[in-house]
């Protein structure tokens, strides 16, 4: 399954995930801590700087990445421009410098990295969800989302050879039927071996 | 144990793959995924407990990097945008379609229709609109405007949940974990 990890290799990726979490983190806040148009637009050419300097097919995909930010910009922009209110740009400079920072992170750390800094995060929850249980968890849920869009794929196949319509929502019992079938089938196998604690 | 976390895991998978079914236009108009389905789904047919987790466990594997939310959505960025309040609200939906459905003594359909409504409508919509009026800085009627062009497909949705969750019950009353 593709990550939302950049396969352009930047300095960044090199970076441990930790500390890269740690300065977003502290980055966001700031951001949202900041009125000034001046200082925003200070933060935003500094962004703007950090993605272009991976490059230029890098810079791409981070732009590609801000799309679901449209439709907000554009609310947010013709609102603000019909009450004549200049805080439109404040709002929107924030929103897509925040976003586009934390894009920055996902796309220059690995899945593994990210799950490891989960998992030493989850590491004083211990009692409550055993480091194992989770790892596997985890496991579970990536290796079965490929083969459960298989199966969407095949009963939707099979729909239509039977109708000429599109077989829309009636292919969601099935989907959830098959998917409590599966989780019996892979609960007795992980009984069978050994079980989880 | 091994059942529990079975049945999570397999249905944080679930909720992804109603997400990246590609356009399922439950109504004309408003183009609809039925991940929220999925959310409505985790309560219902898991319970309360199980079913926030495997939300969880999902918004975990989508915030640490895989494009796992509808539109191929997914990342840090998720936390920052304006749609935050409905990352903080899926578990909450999940929870209290799961207690609705396992604690309201009618038949199994309404009980999961009205868990799936009041969980996965009413209080994802608060927790969303909230979350939209604090990122874009409006009022909370100004951001409940741009949720209600969602309420129809919302509406059906509730509705396939609950018929989706009696026919489980039909069909496999032992599996059906919220009311086990």
């Amino acid at each position: 399954m593709l990550t939302l990890t950049s396969p352009i290799d930047t300095w960044a990726h090199r970076l441990p995930a930790g500390p890269k979490l740690a300065s977003l983190c502290g980055f966001t806040m700031l951001l949202f801590a900041l009125n000034a148009p001046a200082s925003l637009t200070l933060a935003a050419v500094f962004t703007t700087a950090l993605i272009a300097s991976g490059g230029h097919s890098f810079a791409g995909q981070s732009a590609l990445m801000l799309r679901p930010l449209l439709p907000f910009v554009l609310i947010v922009a013709l609102w603000h421009l019909i009450l004549r209110d200049p805080s439109g740009i404040t709002i929107i400079l924030r929103m897509i410098t925040a976003v586009a920072a934390a894009n920055f992170v996902t796309m220059t750390t690995r899945l593994s990295d990210m799950i490891s800094v989960l998992q030493r995060f989850a590491r004083p929850l211990a009692r409550l969800i055993s480091p194992r249980s989770l790892a596997l968890a985890i496991a579970l849920t990536i290796r079965f989302v490929p083969t459960m869009l298989a199966r969407a794929q095949s009963l939707g196949e099979s729909w239509r050879a039977r109708s000429p319509s599109r077989p829309r929502w009636r292919i969601f019992l099935p989907l959830t039927l098959a998917a409590l079938d599966d989780a019996d089938h892979v609960a007795e196998a992980l009984r069978a071996r050994g079980g989880t604690d | 144990m091994e059942k529990n976390l079975a049945h999570i895991a397999l249905f944080a998978a679930l909720i992804a793959v109603l997400g990246l079914v590609p356009k399922i236009d439950l109504a004309s108009g408003v183009p609809i995924t039925a991940q929220s389905l999925g959310i409505m789904l985790c309560g219902t047919v898991l319970g309360a407990k199980r079913g926030a987790l495997a939300v969880l466990l999902f918004l975990t594997l989508t915030l640490a990097g895989l494009p796992l939310l509808s539109g191929g959505r997914g990342g840090l960025g998720l936390l920052a945008s304006p749609t935050v309040g409905y990352i903080i609200g899926f578990p909450m939906a999940a929870f209290t379609a799961g207690l609705i459905t396992t604690h309201l003594k009618t038949g199994i359909g309404y009980a999961a229709t009205i868990g799936a409504a009041l969980g996965g409508i009413l209080l994802l919509n608060a927790v969303g609109v909230l979350g939209m009026s604090v990122m874009l800085d409006k009022s909370l009627p100004e951001a409940a405007l741009l949720a209600a062009p969602f309420l129809v497909g919302d509406s059906i949705k509730a509705v396939l949940a609950g018929a989706i969750t009696q026919a489980i019950a039909k069909m496999r009353p032992e599996a059906l974990l919220s009311r086990a």
